[in-house]
């Protein structure tokens, strides 16, 4: 009679506990190495303001970083610091890089938050093309290295406030749109700027769902003035490295006096118009979401009240409930731009 | 090997007290599974950047699971002819109330940390917590009202008060409904699954009032 016993694991395949946590170390060296040598000072100031967090601060180990362009790689040996005390810095504690890539909302990869780290790791961003058009005197396909060269990337650390109450502090790397959009020279018709996120149900799980009610792609807009003001940054990079799918790569909108909601990721197309643009939220739901999102404690989200927010990362045993501010403070820069609108309309 | 056959047509095996006896301890243990995994997420620190709204949402999850759990007894035991499976009812049931308190701990300690104005206002003004919380204390007066002691006492009045499990089900089904955002496969699922174990009920009640005996 044949006696089967339990398949033993062979010991060779057995990884000593400390060569395991030697590789830890090893990787989260390596990202370290990386983010340094990327930035040189620039980057390397936002790391310094990362430590002390242990594995926290550094990428979860099964995260897969393949290698971008020659030329993308090139951008990256030379990002312009963030300027201490200055508009686009802030003093608050980094949210860890782990946190920043391993919770996220990109509902194009599914509804938790560890869903887009989870169905993006293969994503592909190389090549990636940008459809610019609408009221403008240059429009046309253009390749995301075409932008990017003769762009002098910056570092900013700015504030995300999400319409769920959970806010980080994060350093983008990126440019300004503003520099964009003066290189595609709109003309006086221009009045808004329409983004679009790609469209790929091969590789974005939930654009494949049949229960999702979403209306594929994912829209956002801006009124030409927001668009143009100096906070409003398009970002390719995180923490002095490269932007991860998961964040929105290879290219995605940061506005960090709006809810998240309107930081449009992976762009692949750009329009300028007339008319305000219909956006994926208010589509969806208008009665709670506004085309203009700006962060406000005074008006309420019917599910969420937004007088204050949950710092992350947080522990369960700790108070991380702080006061929201008013266009998440950055009204200096931009409470100028709806002067006379009254907020709770036009929320 | 042949099924033992008793008297009556039912295979012993149905009838087995102590194997019903141990169906119960091991259900028992399962449903401490989730428990035990949140317990250990917490303290291995794996939960996330967020570790209290994905409690919440775990222990939301489960209280639906259990809920749905008890109402699927009563068919069960009617299709199959499984009379023993009867006081898992009660135990699926109590488990349900265990992961709603947990759910509303973690709301009130963690989420609004104690914040009794906050707490006051959602129940009032965000519906999706007003019906959460109303289906809360449906499931709190069905667990205190459970031993026999109290069904005893409440005599006529029980049966009523445990027919509102059905309102407290349809609740959380839509304090699910109300969270989700871009995708419905949850509200469906869990739905769907409620609206069958509802129309079982339904059928059932029109069928035994049509098939009683008529008495000249």
């Amino acid at each position: 009679m044949l006696i089967k016993t339990r398949s033993e694991i062979p010991s060779s395949e057995i990884t000593p506990e400390s060569v395991y946590h030697s590789r830890r170390q090893f990787m989260g060296n390596a990202l370290t190495l990386g983010l340094g040598a990327a930035g040189m000072g620039g980057a390397g100031l936002s790391l310094a303001a990362a430590p002390g967090d242990g594995l926290r601060a550094r990428a979860p180990s099964d995260m897969v970083r393949s290698a971008p362009a020659p030329w993308w790689q090139e951008k990256f040996q030379n990002i312009q610091p963030v300027e201490r005390g200055g508009d686009f810095w802030t003093d608050e504690d980094l949210t860890p890089y782990r946190d920043v890539v391993t919770y996220n909302n990109f509902y194009e990869f599914g509804m938790n938050k560890d869903d887009p780290y989870k169905y993006s790791q293969t994503f592909k961003v190389d090549p990636w093309s940008i459809d610019i058009g609408g009221e403008c005197d240059k429009p046309g396909v253009y390749h995301l290295e075409d932008f990017l060269k003769p762009q002098q990337l910056e570092e900013r650390i700015y504030r995300l406030r999400c319409v769920e109450r959970w806010s980080m502090v994060i350093p983008w790397v990126g440019f300004s749109l503003a520099d964009l959009i003066r290189r595609v020279e709109p003309n006086s018709k221009a009045k808004y700027v329409a983004f679009e996120t790609l469209v790929d149900p091969e590789q974005m799980p939930a654009q494949r769902s049949r229960f999702s009610i979403v209306d594929w792609p994912y829209r956002e807009g801006l009124r030409m003035d927001e668009a143009m003001n100096p906070l409003t940054f398009l970002a390719v990079g995180l923490y002095g490295n490269y932007l991860p799918p998961q964040n929105g790569a290879p290219i995605r909108l940061v506005v960090p006096w709006k809810y998240g909601f309107k930081s449009v990721k992976s762009i692949v197309k750009i329009r300028f118009t007339e008319q305000e643009p219909p956006t994926t939220w208010n589509m969806m739901q208008p009665s709670e979401y506004g085309f203009y999102a700006n962060v406000n404690p005074n008006v309420h989200h019917p599910r969420w009240r937004q007088d204050m927010e949950t710092r992350l990362p947080r522990t369960l045993f700790s108070v991380s409930r702080q006061d929201t501010l008013m266009f998440n403070g950055y009204g200096d820069q931009v409470a100028h731009l709806y002067e006379g609108m009254d907020l709770a309309r036009y929320y | 090997m042949a099924a033992r056959v008793g008297l009556d047509g039912v295979s012993t095996w149905r009838r087995n007290p102590q194997l019903w006896l141990w169906l119960r301890r091991l259900v028992w243990v399962l449903a401490c599974v989730p428990f035990v995994l949140q317990v250990q997420g917490i303290v291995t620190n794996t939960l996330g950047a967020d570790p209290a709204k994905e409690l919440a949402l775990d222990t939301g999850r489960w209280t639906l699971r259990f809920l749905l759990m008890s109402l699927a007894i009563t068919p069960l035991r009617e299709i199959f002819s499984l009379g023993s499976l009867a006081p898992l009812r009660r135990t699926l049931g109590l488990f349900a109330l265990f992961y709603a308190s947990l759910h509303f701990l973690v709301y009130i300690l963690f989420l609004l940390e104690l914040r009794w104005y906050e707490i006051g206002t959602d129940i009032l003004e965000r519906p999706y917590i007003t019906v959460g919380f109303v289906a809360f204390l449906i499931l709190l007066a069905m667990g205190i009202t459970s031993p026999k002691r109290m069904v005893r006492r409440l005599g006529k009045r029980w049966k009523p008060l445990h027919r509102m499990v059905y309102l407290a089900a349809v609740l959380s089904i839509l304090h699910l409904v109300w969270i989700l955002r871009t995708d419905v496969f949850d509200a469906v699922f869990y739905g769907t699954l409620l609206a069958l174990l509802l129309a079982y009920r339904g059928f059932n009640s029109v069928r035994k009032r049509t098939n009683r005996p008529i008495r000249n």
